[in-house]
């Protein structure tokens, strides 16, 4: 099907500017208050060059690469606290709202035909399968998210092959990374894949010929392949396909992490009333930022927002999550009043529950959520440890 | 950006999920006014148009009703369903409501004439299907009667076409007893009505001389051939709404009298946002209660309703 093609790094404007042509609002990694975080890009001088980050359990530090500035690549990263979830289903939308019950409306318009379709540049292995994760919760036989699938079916993905791996990763045993999948057998994950390559990684003294930084570049999509025909690309040399090879095998056998996911949905279940579970209550703040920054999780709680002039309602639908005690509220006290029950929850619907409703694991090994979590709580140790006994 | 404009044809968006339709309400009734509980009643009409006229609804399944400045809040039920002789004309049906949270109280506030919002209906219903030619043991704690009068009001209307039919129903207290002046003709309709209370009224406003005691023993009593020659648990199917652990001692009757796992029914409670399990919020192991639930087999559920803080 389509040829993998040679982008040098500058070129990478050209893509931008095609995308901004077509009227896409282009979205990429930007730094913002000393963290990696997703925001609309014009200018390829906005993405975060030469800059790479370490992560841990509660760590998150971005740093400058130890290369000189002509091998400083674009994105020698992993990920933020951000994900593209954020663009998709945003924090905080407006539901159909009515000023008053008399003017309740038959059928309403779906919110936001309006807005710019998105395109997105950076989108790596696991988040494409995070995306396709929401795609099953968002448009489903049972309900589709009006809001989802406009933003979704005009979405562009550019994606981006890590050349890094965080010690947070653990795609690979989720089986969602840490390579893109492949476009010939896997059908519409991405619009265009990029591979970062620089001199240092692809010359040696042998074979002097490829000297300049750029991009291993493939169409996954009939739009991606017309993007790319506009493109001032060259053809790949068999050395940039080996350094390419090369990069994701390096990548891959760096990543130290895993989770054990043979038969864990019914080794979850069958430990509902682990004593583990009263184990990380002990640590577990309830703060929710892993249910935040995971790029899967859905729950979300509608608003009653009052204009206090003229008694207009606007009913906003905004993020939520299960370690809100209220978020479990029935009949005048919440069901879930412990952190114990609080975090049981978190880890069986993501990891054994979600198979349940969407016939999928509900994580795809990012590991945002360990980054992010003040006091460092890693869910694949939690769930070793929970299978011990 | 015709994608943007014009979303594939597999993926119909016209109509969103979240819309309420408005109704208005056309009768309130007071079920019970004491310091511990309010009830009431409210018969809603939805406003003639399309959605009204498409409206259909199962005993056992829900609406979301909707006061804006308020929000939404789930309640199930409680008159006779679509296609039942006895059920209101099109577009009109009944909740019955305690008054408990922010929601319920505004709605409490209510006249008539007053608009309401309407979604729904959701979840699943009680199985009306497999009834058919069995005995039906109803079992009721409290306010779970609600959502169960839907199954008596489908049941009256051909009682030909079911066994014996019993209502056995479990209340705290002789004042609150749901729907307490429709039992005499329910009874007189050949439904088994057993009544029981957990506590007599103290101020001897409502005088009991029923027995008092939980519901289960009734559900055991089953085993006895005396009393019940003709009980045979292989053809009957039970029917329990109201709080888990009353569900969850009811269900272990039902199986220790002989009842199979499968011929046993349950209806849970959850925070029910959405009505279309996106919203998260009332999920019960696997289950999210309002598409998957709230009617859910016993058989499905048993592993999980002995489970504290699911």
């Amino acid at each position: 099907m389509q040829s993998v093609r040679w982008l040098c790094q500058n070129d990478l404007q050209v893509l931008l500017d095609l995308l901004i042509g077509e009227g896409f609002c282009v979205l990429g990694p930007t730094i913002q208050q000393h963290a990696i975080v997703y925001d609309e890009i014009q200018s390829i001088d906005q993405l975060p060059k030469g800059w790479t980050e370490t992560q841990g359990p509660a760590v998150y530090q971005i740093a400058r690469t130890p290369d000189g500035p002509a091998r400083e690549k674009l994105f020698h990263f992993n990920l933020g606290p951000h994900s593209w979830k954020k663009f998709l289903f945003p924090p905080e939308s407006v539901l159909p709202s009515q000023s008053s019950v008399s003017e309740l409306a038959q059928v309403g318009e779906p919110q936001g035909a309006c807005v710019k379709p998105y395109a997105i540049l950076g989108a790596r292995a696991c988040e494409l399968a995070a995306i396709a994760i929401q795609d099953r919760v968002f448009m489903n036989p049972s309900f589709v998210d009006a809001q989802y699938a406009l933003r979704r079916k005009s979405l562009f993905v550019v994606a981006v092959q890590c050349t890094t791996a965080a010690s947070t990763c653990f795609c690979p045993s989720m089986n969602t990374g840490p390579a893109l999948p492949d476009p010939q057998s896997q059908g519409h994950a991405f619009d265009l894949s990029l591979t970062e390559l620089t001199p240092s990684e692809e010359s040696d003294a042998r074979n002097p010929s490829i000297q300049e930084h750029g991009f291993l570049i493939q169409a996954g999509s009939e739009h991606g392949q017309r993007i790319l025909e506009r493109l001032p690309t060259s053809e790949a040399s068999p050395r940039m396909l080996r350094a390419q090879e090369q990069a994701i095998d390096q990548v891959a056998a760096s990543i130290e992490r895993s989770m054990p996911t043979n038969q864990l949905r019914d080794a979850l279940m069958a430990r509902l009333q682990h004593p583990h579970w009263e184990n990380v209550a002990e640590r577990c703040l309830s703060c929710a930022n892993c249910t935040m920054v995971c790029p899967t999780c859905f729950c979300s709680s509608v608003e009653e927002v009052h204009d206090l002039v003229d008694q207009a309602v606007v009913r906003k639908r905004r993020w939520d999550s299960c370690f809100n005690p209220d978020f479990s509220h029935t009949s005048g006290a919440p069901v879930r009043d412990s952190v114990r029950s609080r975090y049981r929850q978190w880890l069986t619907h993501k990891l054994a529950t979600w198979h349940d409703q969407f016939q999928t694991s509900g994580c795809v090994g990012c590991g945002r959520c360990i980054t992010w979590c003040p006091v460092g709580i890693d869910l694949t140790q939690e769930v070793a440890r929970l299978l011990e006994s | 950006m015709s994608a943007w404009t014009t979303p594939s044809k597999d993926m119909p968006v016209s109509q969103d999920p979240w819309q309420p339709h408005r109704a208005t309400i056309r009768r309130i009734v007071r079920e019970i006014d004491s310091v511990a509980s309010s009830v009431f009643t409210l018969e809603i009409e939805l406003e003639p148009g399309p959605f009204a006229k498409r409206y259909r609804f199962m005993p056992g399944q829900f609406n979301m009703l909707y006061l804006p400045g308020s929000g939404e809040v789930a309640i199930s039920h409680s008159g006779a369903p679509t296609g039942v002789a006895s059920a209101l004309p099109e577009g009109r049906f009944l909740h019955t409501i305690r008054a408990v949270g922010r929601v319920t109280r505004a709605i409490q506030r209510l006249e008539v004439g007053d608009s309401i919002g309407v979604r729904g209906p959701y979840g699943t219903a009680w199985p009306m299907e497999n009834l058919l030619d069995q005995d039906v043991l109803i079992v009721s704690g409290g306010l779970g009667m609600a959502p169960l009068r839907p199954v008596i009001y489908s049941i009256l209307d051909q009682v030909h076409r079911y066994g014996r039919v019993d209502l056995l129903y479990g209340s705290r207290s002789p004042d609150l007893i749901l729907y307490e002046s429709e039992l005499g003709s329910w009874g007189a309709c050949g439904i088994g009505i057993e009544t029981t209370v957990d506590r007599t009224d103290p101020s001897g406003v409502h005088p009991w001389f029923g027995p008092i005691g939980p519901v289960t023993q009734w559900i055991q009593w089953r085993k006895s051939r005396t009393r019940y020659p003709d009980f045979d648990p292989h053809r009957t199917q039970v029917l329990i709404c109201g709080p888990e652990v009353m569900m969850h001692f009811c269900a272990q009757s039902a199986l220790e009298i002989g009842i199979m796992p499968s011929s046993i029914w349950i209806s849970m409670e959850r925070n029910m946002q959405c009505g279309f399990g996106a919203c998260g919020h009332c999920q019960w192991g696997p289950f999210f209660l309002c598409k998957d639930g709230p009617v859910l087999r016993y058989d499905l559920a048993q592993g999980y309703l002995s489970i504290k803080d699911l």
